[in-house]
């Protein structure tokens, strides 16, 4: 038989980049990349950048408006609100930054796994999952952070551990419609072991549907941490943070809102950048965006 | 009225690919159906075929647009037409049976509020008798029990019946055309004949125009009074049916008849080499040019038109007047086979499979709960490099055997032995390394049976590598070897199947399987999702890797034709139990059982002087009977009480050829030359 076909090319990285290229050909995969990009970016460098000590006080100027030496404000400590909020975002981004792909990786796996074996061992496994899950997050978390304390150490496997759990449930829908198809049977009349049919028939498929997920539980981790802090169970003062900033300017919104604002918008653009990614994402990968855990 | 019904005039659609060029669909067709005729589009999937048909009412899937042409039902113009307009003729005048019916009736109403719907809208009665009506129509159709049809949902209908009840809700607004997309396919070879039958006979007492498109040249044959060949969104031949199955004067329609495996020849069918052009393509000439024997430099400069012959034919090729050079019925390989006796390859013992599972409550009230196993009393067996066929209709459980061999499904009862008499274990897991290379499976479906996120290299190493531990450039290497082998190059390594074609992706599947080095070689309808041409190309593989690896094989299909092409031997299943076994020349020469008398008569040759015998009923049974014999309520030669009540025996004729009924073998043979001579006198 003559053949005629196109030319070989290497075709794992081809679909990375058409990928790429199709995320930022939509609008909201370019506004979200570019949001959570700038974040990443100003994450890094920020320290290097910001105008004022974050620590330094100023009795003489507590809770001025924005004007030209400071943008956004003071606080109520006379602290430059524009220099905490340029910094508030580098503890959440590293903690959560930390926690996604672990918690996208133990839930993914035992997601996949939960979704190979099948039966009613899976059955059984999946009604605790949803058990946990139908406790609300916040109670659960407090129980870990009051017994263990707060610090960086303890909220990222706290973080980790409770997002990869919905990250089970995806995981395991998604292997289930792998599972029933015939290159599945086909490796298991070869004869491959549980561990290669995992990782050669199983992940290359399911990773798309992890990779949106897990920007999903991004996004909720944030708040999550945001909250935690907020709370006054995250991050400790004098370190700038967006949910322990909020928490500090509620009381003085009423007459000074840049206290609030400054932080919220931050947060808010942040959340909003992961989301319209993952939305552009799963779009560009062809699966829609999987049905929301509760959280 | 006076012109044509449906008129189609230089219709060209296309639409706006990747590169932002428009890409043709259909280039410059015209086509005419008058009123009461029957025309058949063929041709091979993407040729654009039921694009047209859907364009004749007027319809253009997503994405594709008229680029220039018209269409006119009934002298007006259909895509002038307004919304409403178009309501009132589409399933009133101009009705449409799709593909798959049991998707598109609606799976939360019942058949009688489906069917009364398309009365109110479209039929021209009074309230009061639309359950009259539908109850009419439904008879019409020839289904059983008409009233109790209508109170059912359409998952309780089988595929046949789903169909029927479609064809109700067609005739139900009084059309004077019929679009029937490929409302054949997919069903089994008896229920399919009937279908096909009832519409020819609903057309003719209606005095309907019909517009069948299919892929299937054998039901074209039987309902069409002219055919239209499709290639590549062109019409290459227009005739009588005669004419073009007889006496095609194209290559591509003298090519696909060849292709197609016939009953009566113990050939191989001849494959058509190489694959349509993509839509947009075809150069500047003729668009067959690539695959054509007749093909002169001439072809490939300029597009031949379509020539209109005194004949009534209507032709697009430069050099038609040659085109009987070409042999038009499979003179291809004759099947490979090994003489004399050799030993056995494999035997089932006395196979049983059920796939119902105890329940709690069985279990604690300690009853057998399995009930009537699927399959049963499966007792076969195979010689070192015999061909195998199992035939049999959806629901016989022959890919259940197969399954069950391969260890994927565990047996109820029986045993499974390979050479040597070692006994298989029932799961997979517990097979030994040996055993697992030895025996291999090729699925139905290679789009189904290839990962897609792996390349043909990660998809050809696993085997190498569980079975023969082979790593770098060797592994390499024996991967190009193989693909070398099924006759595709080694550049196709760093491709993914998606890049591939259905028959060059099912050529990865075989030699995936071939990769392993088995001693037997499971194919499960290895060639059914495939176009008819590659199909006889990947039987002509398969004949040529069984000749040179001297591979024992287990070919598994519902189509009669196929199996008669590569098998030695034929075993013919129903309900899960085995109906009659023997040489393929001897079961296909003379068929003795009942059901298969039955089924092979139903099967559908693209000769329109061929015509299928019915024989029986083609209800469909959901679960054998509990005891006697599994054809019981279906057989047209039914003794009695015995079929019922008792297991028939083994019946034993000459040359190992064997079947399992209360007649003996000269009985039927006997019974079914009275029959003939009944039928001419």
């Amino acid at each position: 038989m003559t053949v005629t076909s196109a030319p070989p090319q290497n075709t794992r990285l081809m679909r990375t980049l058409s990928v790429l290229r199709d995320v930022v050909s939509r609008p909201s995969g370019a506004i979200g990349l570019f949001l959570v990009v700038f974040h990443v970016v100003l994450a890094l460098v920020s320290p290097w950048i910001v105008p004022y000590d974050y620590k330094a006080m100023n009795s003489a100027m507590m809770l001025t408006g924005p004007e030209a030496t400071h943008w956004l404000g003071t606080d109520h400590l006379g602290r430059d609100v524009f220099t905490r909020v340029l910094l508030g975002g580098r503890e959440a981004l590293l903690v959560t930054g930390i926690a996604t792909p672990i918690a996208v990786t133990w839930g993914g796996f035992v997601g996949i796994l939960f979704g190979l074996i099948g039966g009613r061992i899976d059955e059984v496994l999946m009604r605790v999952v949803d058990a946990f899950l139908s406790l609300p997050w916040i109670l659960k978390m407090l129980v870990l952070i009051v017994t263990f304390g707060t610090g960086v150490e303890v909220l990222i496997p706290t973080l980790a551990f409770f997002y990869g759990i919905p990250v089970i449930r995806i995981a395991r829908a998604a292997t289930h419609d792998v599972v029933a198809r015939d290159f599945v049977s086909a490796a298991r009349a070869r004869g491959h072991s549980r561990m290669t049919i995992i990782r050669h028939e199983l992940l290359p498929n399911v990773l798309d549907t992890l990779m949106v997920e897990g920007a999903m539980r991004w996004s909720w981790m944030l708040l999550a941490f945001s909250s935690l802090s907020f709370l006054g169970f995250g991050v400790s003062p004098p370190t700038p943070d967006w949910g322990l900033m909020i928490a500090d300017a509620r009381g003085f919104m009423s007459f000074a809102p840049w206290g609030v604002l400054g932080p919220v918008i931050a947060l808010s653009s942040l959340i909003i950048g992961i989301n319209l990614t993952a939305d552009a994402l799963a779009k560009a990968l062809g699966i829609d965006r999987a049905q929301k855990a509760p959280v | 009225m006076t012109g044509p019904l449906i008129d189609i005039r230089d219709i060209s659609v296309g639409f706006t690919g990747k590169s932002g060029a428009t890409l043709p669909v259909l280039r410059n067709i015209d086509l005419k159906v008058n009123a009461g005729e029957s025309i058949g589009i063929v041709g091979e999937s993407g040729s654009g075929k039921s694009t047209l048909a859907l364009a004749a009412m007027g319809y253009l899937k997503r994405g594709l647009r008229l680029m220039e042409g018209s269409v006119a039902f009934q002298g007006q113009d259909m895509f002038a037409r307004t919304r409403t307009e178009l309501e009132q003729i589409r399933g009133g005048e101009l009705a449409l049976i799709p593909q798959n019916s049991g998707q598109s009736l609606t799976p939360t109403l019942r058949i009688g509020a489906q069917l009364v719907e398309a009365l109110r809208l479209h039929a021209d009665v009074p309230e009061a008798q639309y359950s009259a009506k539908a109850i009419e129509l439904l008879g019409q159709v020839r289904l059983p029990d008409p009233a109790a049809i209508m109170t059912r949902f359409p998952h309780e209908l089988s595929g046949g019946q789903q169909q029927r009840a479609a064809i109700a809700m067609a005739l139900a607004g009084e059309p004077t055309a019929l679009l029937l997309d490929e409302p054949t396919t997919g069903l089994d070879v008896t229920t399919q004949a009937h279908i096909l039958e009832l519409l020819r006979d609903i057309a003719r007492d209606r005095g309907m125009a019909m517009v069948y498109v299919s892929h299937d040249l054998g039901a074209i044959a039987r309902v069409c009074d002219r055919v239209v060949v499709m290639y590549a969104g062109e019409v290459v031949l227009e005739g009588s049916t005669r004419q073009v199955l007889k006496t095609p004067i194209h290559p591509y329609a003298r090519g696909l008849l060849a292709s197609i495996p016939r009953l009566s020849d113990p050939r191989l069918p001849v494959a058509l080499d190489g694959r349509p052009p993509a839509p947009g393509g075809a150069g500047q000439g003729c668009s067959f040019v690539d695959r054509c024997a007749l093909a002169q430099d001439g072809c490939r400069t300029s597009r031949p038109d379509l020539e209109r012959l005194p004949s009534g034919e209507a032709v697009r090729c430069f050099h038609y007047q040659e085109a009987h050079q070409l042999s038009l019925t499979g003179s291809g390989a004759i099947p490979a086979s090994l003489d004399g006796a050799s030993p056995s390859a494999l035997h089932l013992d006395d196979l049983a499979i059920s796939y119902r599972r105890p329940g709690l409550f069985d279990k604690v009230l300690g009853r057998d709960s399995a009930g009537v196993p699927t399959v049963n009393g499966i007792e076969i067996t195979v010689a070192k490099g015999e061909t195998l066929g199992l035939v049999g209709e959806s629901g016989s459980g022959k890919s259940t055997i197969l399954k069950a061999i391969a260890g994927l499904l565990p047996p109820s009862g029986g045993k499974i032995t390979v050479a040597g008499g070692q006994a298989l274990a029932p799961e997979v897991e517990h097979r030994s390394p040996d055993h697992l290379r030895k025996i291999q499976l090729i699925f139905q479906n290679p789009d189904d049976s290839l990962n897609p996120r792996q390349t043909i290299a990660q998809i050809l190493e696993q085997p190498l590598k569980l079975y023969f531990g082979l790593t770098g450039d060797a592994l390499h290497q024996r991967s190009a070897d193989i693909l070398d082998r099924v006759r595709l190059g080694a550049h196709y390594l760093d491709r993914l199947p998606s890049q591939l074609s259905g028959g060059e992706k099912q050529r990865v599947a075989i030699a995936r399987a071939f990769a392993a080095e088995p001693d037997l070689v499971l194919c499960d309808e290895v060639t059914s999702a495939l176009d008819v041409s590659v199909q006889a190309a990947v039987l002509d593989l398969l004949n040529d890797l069984k000749a040179t690896q001297g591979t024992t094989y287990v070919f598994v299909s519902h189509d009669l034709a196929v199996v008669r092409a590569l098998s030695d031997r034929v075993a013919v299943l129903y309900q899960g139990r085995l109906c009659e076994l023997g040489p393929s020349a001897d079961v296909y020469a003379m068929p003795s059982h009942p059901y298969t008398e039955v089924l092979l008569g139903a099967v559908l040759e693209p000769d329109p002087d061929t015509a299928p015998t019915l024989s029986a009923d083609d209800v469909v049974e959901l679960s054998p009977p509990a005891q006697g014999c599994p054809f019981q309520r279906r057989c047209p030669r039914k003794i009695g009480r015995i079929c019922d009540t008792d297991t028939p025996p083994w019946q034993h004729g000459t040359q190992g050829h064997a079947i399992k009924c209360h007649h003996s073998i000269a009985d039927l043979a006997t019974a079914q030359a009275e029959g003939a001579a009944g039928q001419r006198a």
